[in-house]
């Protein structure tokens, strides 16, 4: 076999997919840096059929090309308000593919060890790997595949919870099993016995407790932690996916494996620590669930919270010259892109300045908002990120807040006791007049009293956001 | 209850405190309205239409004193009227009990209830009865009209056939409710309107009224006007100075100043002086509105109009809501109703004197033989005070420099230890893992590395697709498991196979999901 071409189409693919992340740094270059990626995927999978350990030709290029089609089928039906359900998804897939691949590399290795040295010199493919194995290198084999399991199954059980809740067929709020993190902590220290256990002994019982046990992590975190933190759990999800593909490059000795896991593993970990930047609040807090305890009673919120009609609105929005629109998690629910696109076109064929500001954690997924405007055909020009527009509101005849609420809630700067004191905020109130459509009086997600809702220049729009624009359309003129 | 207006008898006094309108409506709190014959005349309302809106007009004042238990005023009362109230009775008007303490104690001597509207709080709830908001508010456009009455020029700046007209030159000087009235009113006549004022938080307000805030560059502690309810306070002698430079640099400028500064409780502060008068164009127009307490302009005379030998006339006038006393007397009459609203919660006629109430507590200065004047500060703040505002201060270029140099050794040093621990630890794990693994270890922490240089400039809109791809190129691990498949064992070949399959609907789903989302980005 040829180990010299395997390893040279290795680089370039490496290139590749670096290329390919680096890309995504504007939203032209990054059409070119999907193929980019494809380019890199394509070369690395030939290689490895072509290089050494590979066997099983056609059944590898069968399972390929139907997984291929199963993907591709899915990837075209689902709607991009469910991208966040299907990120989730296929982040599960990783992980449980890590948990085999971990415990194949477990059987070959007992295998080989078991064979004496005339059946090791003639084995071929992935047991020879294991065979020139010394000893120290065999016990670090068995922590680099502990920990690729491990991290595998908390991956897979976390997607799997992330998917049910983010697709609503698991119940949104945060809740933990009686015990709380102790049972987690548990889970964890017997992991951790479990690691020593196998790394003295090698046999797979300490693995499989392991195993379970990470399932549980995986399951009983996610489910402690509530939907409003789902950007960051989605993308510490995929942090993990990428981390369990490192650690099984490292038991494979595939460097390319270890490029790609450690490039999606910080990928992972970089977007979570933006997106709880965006919320002000610690990584630990939001994956240990819940909101931060509060340190003393919040602000109370006096005044009443005004309605108004379509009418109403749209003879503001005839008047106004420019226009905020704020999205939130509410438009993806209600599937009211389309009607937000429509209105801007027709407020910016009349002259009127209407631009979008997106906050870092609107909606379900990083960058959720952004997908869906695009979707809906609004120019990604016109849609701002909350640093480039938040000192514009002021100048702002008519903001509108569709579906969003604790990104616009003023208490984060006004209330020191609050939740999200701190967290930065869209100051939208800042504007001539807000129009906030909402479905009815409550809370929202968070329970957090929105003071935004009861000032002077807000107005209140309820009903279905989509039924409520479509309404709002024929009345721009 | 009855409630009663009598014919104002101040001289020059137009306004009256009950018109037809607000008669109806105090009707329809159960009471029953008294007016005296021509209380109205002055103002354009006639004795038929109190009639006609069901009010009974009694011939003098004697009587109506006696008949009623509410008398409504507008001016305080003088000493002949206070020595009518009666035991029990309830005077509502304008009191100044601050200024006039032998009224004051003479109301009281007569056992009735005063209820000042000049002392009703400023707060949000009674708003709807402070009447001097709403008599400033005619102050103020009354000022302006007085001006351009006195002005031998147009407001607004024209062109036309006969030449051209340069726009009039505003000044106003306080910006509470007098003067943001006339920022209105004057920009709305075309004018080009300056507004000066001690609180700064007021330029917001002035600005939305469409006058240009002049600023003082002043570095002193800037007035709070939540602190003092929402007045301006005394500032201080160095302050004051400053804002008599700026002003002596614009009076050469301005056609017209329209003074408005007043200190609760205190005489009106001198802001425009007899220089600057001097500075000014023939033809320019003061019109100071306190002139009631003094004048902020030094030559004021009050209760009249002059003209200065260098022809600019300065109109001192104390009467303005009078002169316009149909809207006047409507407003104020308004004011008066609400109180009556709030005196009487339950409709039914029944006076119920509530001292537990902010408004009517604050408002009320002799009540059951006692004087309750001054009344203790209300329970709820005026205006949320205004929160210290965080400045960020101005640096010099050698500030900035030694803060840049700091930011940057402090970095130095923070990446300086974060490589000495990383080495450190590096050597330790080189120490005791086998060459092998080392090499393994050092494409992961580069890798790392790559990806954190190459993640930060990653769009904030584009961080859905770098998720679908990172998940697409997380199916890397599709690697492992062909290395795998080619094995034996039937298991491990099982394993591999469900671990291909599971990558393979990861490649094409992850990339297919991204190149959809790409393809929908769009330029305008």
């Amino acid at each position: 076999m040829d180990y010299g071409f395997t390893t040279s189409a290795y680089v370039v693919a490496a290139v590749l997919f670096i290329l390919s992340l680096g890309g995504l740094s504007g939203q032209e270059s990054a059409k070119r840096a999907v193929w980019y990626g494809i380019a890199g995927m394509a070369l690395a999978v030939l290689a490895t059929l072509y290089g050494p350990g590979a066997g099983l030709w056609w059944l590898s290029l069968l399972l390929v090309a139907g997984g291929g089609i199963l993907g591709w089928i899915v990837a075209q039906r689902v709607q991009m308000t469910e991208m966040p359900q299907l990120v989730a998804a296929m982040h599960s897939l990783v992980g449980l593919a890590a948990v085999f691949i971990g415990y194949n590399a477990h059987l070959e290795a007992a295998h080989v060890s078991g064979l004496d040295e005339t059946a090791r010199a003639a084995l071929t493919g992935f047991g020879a790997v294991l065979a020139h194995k010394a000893p120290v290198e065999l016990s670090i084999l068995r922590v680099e595949l502990f920990l690729g399991i491990f991290i595998g199954a908390v991956t897979f059980t976390g997607s799997v919870i992330a998917y049910g809740k983010l697709a609503g067929k698991v119940d949104g709020k945060a809740k933990k099993l009686p015990g709380g993190h102790l049972l987690n902590i548990v889970a964890a220290v017997l992991s951790v016995v479990c690691l020593f256990w196998y790394f003295s002994t090698g046999g797979i019982l300490p693995l499989v407790l392991m195993t379970l046990a990470a399932l549980f992590i995986g399951y009983h975190l996610i489910m402690g932690i509530g939907g409003a933190d789902m950007p960051v759990v989605v993308s510490m999800l995929n942090s993990y996916s990428g981390w369990a593909a490192a650690a099984i490059g490292f038991s494979l000795s595939n460097d390319l494996l270890i490029v790609v896991g450690a490039l999606v593993g910080s990928s992972g970990a970089i977007l979570s620590y933006i997106m709880c930047k965006a919320m002000n609040r610690s990584f630990i807090s939001v994956i240990l669930g819940g909101f931060g305890n509060t340190t003393g009673p919040q602000m109370e919120v006096t005044g009443e919270q005004i309605a108004i009609d379509a009418e109403g609105v749209a003879a503001a929005l005839n008047e106004a010259d420019s226009v905020i629109i704020i999205p939130g998690y509410g438009m993806a629910v209600a599937q009211a892109q389309q009607s937000v696109s429509e209105l801007t076109r027709k407020l910016r064929a009349k002259g009127k300045n209407v631009r979008f500001a997106i906050h870092p954690v609107a909606g379900r997924l990083p960058g959720h908002m952004n997908v869906l405007l695009a979707e809906a055909k609004v120019p990604y020009d016109i849609v701002l990120e909350m640093d480039e527009i938040n000192e514009d509101f002021p100048e702002t005849d008519v903001a509108i807040v569709i579906g969003s609420n604790d990104i616009v809630n003023p208490a984060a700067q006004e209330d020191p006791n609050s939740p999200i004191a701190g967290m930065p905020v869209l100051e939208c109130w800042k504007a001539k007049q807000v129009f906030v459509s909402k479905r009815g009086q409550g809370t929202g997600y968070s329970g957090i009293e929105n003071p935004l809702f009861y000032k002077d220049n807000t107005r209140m729009f309820y009903g279905d956001a989509k039924k409520s624009l479509d309404s709002l359309l024929p009345m721009i003129d | 209850m009855k409630i009663g207006a009598p014919k104002e008898i101040f001289a020059g006094e137009n306004r009256v405190a009950m018109t037809p309108e607000s008669a109806l409506q105090l009707k329809k709190l159960g009471h029953e309205c008294y007016v005296e014959s021509g209380a109205g005349q002055a103002a354009g309302f006639s004795d038929a239409a109190y009639e006609a809106a069901g009010v009974t007009v009694v011939k003098t004042a004697a009587a109506l004193f006696k008949a009623v238990d509410v008398v409504a005023k507008v001016r305080p009362p003088t000493e002949s009227e206070a020595k009518r109230l009666a035991e029990g009775q309830t005077l509502i008007s304008f009191f100044y009990p601050a200024q006039s303490k032998d009224l004051l104690e003479l109301a009281n001597k007569q056992g009735a209830t005063v209820i000042a509207m000049d002392m009703v709080p400023r707060i949000s709830r009674a708003q709807k009865m402070d009447a001097l908001s709403s008599m400033a508010n005619i102050a103020g456009y009354r000022a302006v009209i007085e001006a351009g009455n006195n002005f031998g020029r147009f407001f607004t700046g024209q062109v036309t056939a006969a030449g051209k007209v340069p726009p009039a030159k505003v000044l106003i000087i306080g910006a509470g409710v007098a003067g943001l009235a006339a920022i209105g009113t004057s920009t709305s006549l075309g004018a080009i309107t300056y507004a000066f004022d001690v609180r700064p938080e007021v330029a917001e307000q002035i600005e939305s009224m469409g006058a240009e805030f002049v600023y003082l560059d002043f570095a002193e502690q800037t007035q709070d006007g939540a602190a003092t309810g929402g007045y301006a306070a005394p500032s201080s002698p160095e302050f004051r100075e400053a804002q008599l430079k700026k002003f002596r640099e614009l009076a050469p400028e301005m056609d017209i100043v329209i003074s408005t500064a007043l200190i609760p409780g205190r005489d009106a502060p001198v802001l425009w002086t007899k220089d600057m008068v001097e500075a000014m164009k023939p033809g320019s127009v003061i019109v100071d509105l306190a002139a009631e307490r003094g004048g902020n302009c030094e030559l004021t005379v009050k209760d009249e109009k002059i003209v200065t030998p260098n022809g600019v006339t300065i109109v001192g006038y104390t009467d303005f809501p009078s002169r316009m006393a149909a809207q006047a007397s409507t407003l104020y009459s308004t004011n008066i109703r609400h109180m009556m609203t709030d005196l009487t919660p339950a409709k039914d006629g029944v006076v119920n004197h509530n001292m537990e109430d902010d408004v009517i507590r604050g408002a009320t200065v002799t009540h059951k033989g006692e004087i309750t004047f001054p009344p203790p500060p209300p329970k709820i703040q005026a205006i949320a005070a205004a929160k210290p505002k965080e400045k960020a201060k101005e640096l010099t270029p050698e500030e900035r420099r030694a803060q840049e140099v700091a930011a940057f050794k402090a970095q130095t040093r923070s990446q300086v230890t974060l490589l000495a621990v990383g080495g450190a630890l590096m050597l330790l794990a080189g120490l005791y893992a086998p060459a092998s693994f080392m090499s393994h270890f050092i494409v992961f922490v580069l890798s790392v590395f790559v990806g954190f240089q190459v993640i930060w400039n990653v769009s904030h809109s584009l961080h859905t697709p770098l998720m679908a791809v990172t998940n697409a190129i997380s199916s890397i691990i599709i690697l492992g498991a062909l290395m795998q498949i080619g094995s034996g064992s039937f298991l491990v070949i099982l394993l591999a196979a469900l671990s291909v399959f599971m990558a393979g609907i990861n490649i094409f789903g992850g990339f297919m999901v991204t190149r959809r989302m790409l393809a929908m980005f769009q330029k305008s």
